[in-house]
């Protein structure tokens, strides 16, 4: 392609099946804490 | 030619990185590079005008792309989100409320959180990590945050507790994780040592520079602690051989060229770190709409210095920079946030429960105490919390960061608005910035490695 290059092809959607064990790390946004975006989470499958 | 509708306009964000164009694919999380050309064609698009002459070939680029799924996708859920059910996962215990520092920004009133100074008893902090093991469900893996005011005034019960909870996690088959968060004025080496054997956890406040760090964190006779606090972490550092101490500060309008105060941390060998913003209502320190240009700026001079130093191969973390865009965390946890009130809960010294630390003490937020368990109230409010997630909150449905913000902190929300459904403006858009950085990095990365 000319204009465009896919860099990264998420399958973010699929993950609402595979996903939601709920062992991964709680995250707080607030300024006092940890403070985590919740995106940069690592997911502990 | 084919079109793009404004529906599908809404289910991408494209934006200017330093070297070029990125545009996320909001649904699905691809991220594609697209070139000037194409970014104004979205932009006029997106002005309601009508594609010109030479976008054809841009357009059936665009087409191609839907058709392989990596554009315009949809959402998975669609308005039939249901959140999880309320599944206790992470507890902060306030073992202490009271601190030796008097920070002025301290949204916990210098540690006393408006009421009186108190330290929780080793009873109390073994009857949270009991009501912890027995309300997580099949959840194996629960963390406990010491906080306070400043947990280390109480290190002795905090070490009873991280005792006890290794005795108790065994008979449940579950993992407790421990951390605590300190103002290092009490940061001994030994307790350095113990933190280090028994893997817990350590979050390492400092603000920087000397004097951004003295303005703001002082004791009670008003002299800073920059001193006494930086040979702290340097020591605890020097035997923190595990990586799991993060050092992470607070930047106000006095420092809104903060990234002077990471290269200050850089340059004390300091590797792991978070910035944050203060979240006040009004006064000096107070950040403004009107900062926001000069924020997106010094974020971006941060993301420039974070990849400099990356292709020279001494890198460092950055909290709000660790992105991984191939095998972030699913989508339901990006829905769920923090879990405030109903996977997260905070206990006072004397037992009660909030939903997190920065409501201990707020009106109408008591949900009830360790010894009777939640209140008819409390799940009142529970519930409230667990419904107040992205699908139901009108400026996140709409938000591009919505998957990688989650809806934002509940806190400040109430803080702002006296209402959790509605998000922190300024919040946000510093969310917004910091988000298009990571990408970007995680762009790079991604480049760099093919
Ligand atoms: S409501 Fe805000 S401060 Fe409380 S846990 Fe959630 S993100 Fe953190
Ligand atoms: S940035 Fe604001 S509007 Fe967007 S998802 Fe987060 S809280 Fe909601």
């Amino acid at each position: 392609m000319k204009h465009i290059q896919v860099v990264i092809s998420g399958k973010l959607q699929q993950t609402a099946k595979t996903g939601g064990c709920g062992s991964c790390q709680s995250s707080c946004q607030s300024a006092c804490k940890t403070s985590c975006t919740v995106g940069n989470q690592a997911c502990e499958k | 030619m084919q079109n793009i509708t404004a529906n599908e306009l809404a289910k991408i964000h494209w934006f200017a990185v330093p070297d070029g164009f990125l545009l996320l694919d909001i649904n699905s999380g691809s991220v594609l590079r697209i070139d000037e050309d194409t970014a104004n064609c979205l932009e006029r698009l997106q002005a309601g005008e009508q594609p010109l002459a030479d976008d054809a070939e841009i357009l059936a680029e665009l087409a191609e792309l839907k058709q392989q799924g990596l554009l315009f996708s949809d959402d998975a859920y669609q308005d039939k989100y249901e959140p999880p059910a309320p599944v206790l996962k992470s507890l902060c215990l306030n073992v202490c409320h009271d601190c030796d520092l008097r920070c002025r920004y301290c949204f916990a009133s210098t540690g006393s959180f408006g009421g009186k100074r108190a330290r929780m008893s080793f009873e109390v902090g073994a009857a949270a990590l009991d009501y912890l093991l027995e309300h997580s469900g099949k959840r194996r893996f629960l963390e406990v945050d010491f906080f306070g005011g400043e947990p280390l005034l109480n290190i002795n019960v905090v070490k009873q507790l991280v005792a006890y909870g290794r005795e108790r996690e065994k008979e449940y088959g579950k993992t407790l994780r421990f951390t605590f968060t300190t103002n290092c004025v009490g940061l001994t080496p030994e307790i350095s040592a113990w933190a280090e054997a028994e893997n817990v956890s350590v979050v390492l406040s400092h603000d920087g520079r000397p004097e951004v760090h003295d303005r703001q964190r002082v004791f009670a006779n008003d002299k800073g602690s920059y001193q006494l606090v930086t040979e702290h972490i340097k020591q605890f550092l020097a035997q923190n051989s595990r990586g799991n101490a993060i050092v992470r500060g607070t930047y106000t309008a006095f420092n809104k060229d903060f990234c002077e105060d990471i290269k200050h941390w850089l340059d004390l060998g300091f590797p792991r770190l978070s910035m944050e913003p203060a979240v006040e209502l009004d006064g000096e320190r107070c950040l403004h709409e009107s900062d926001l240009p000069q924020l997106k700026e010094e974020y971006w001079k941060l993301a420039k210095l974070f990849e400099q130093r990356r292709v020279d191969g001494q890198p460092f973390e950055f909290f709000h920079f660790k992105l991984d865009l191939k095998h972030g965390p699913c989508l339901p946890k990006r829905l769920t946030g923090c879990g405030a009130g109903y996977e997260y809960l905070v206990v006072t010294p004397e037992g009660e429960l909030y939903p997190c630390h920065q409501f201990v003490g707020r009106e109408g937020f008591k949900m009830g105490d360790l010894a009777d368990g939640i209140t008819e109230h409390g799940q009142k409010l529970s519930e409230q919390f667990r419904q107040a997630h992205v699908y139901n909150k009108k400026s996140c449905r709409v938000c591009w960061a919505r998957f990688f913000c989650s809806g934002g902190c509940h806190a400040n929300a109430e803080l702002f608005h006296h209402d959790i459904m509605q998000p922190y403006e300024l919040g946000c858009q510093i969310s917004q910035m910091r988000l298009e950085c990571a990408i970007w990095l995680a762009v790079k990365e991604v480049e760099q490695c093919s």
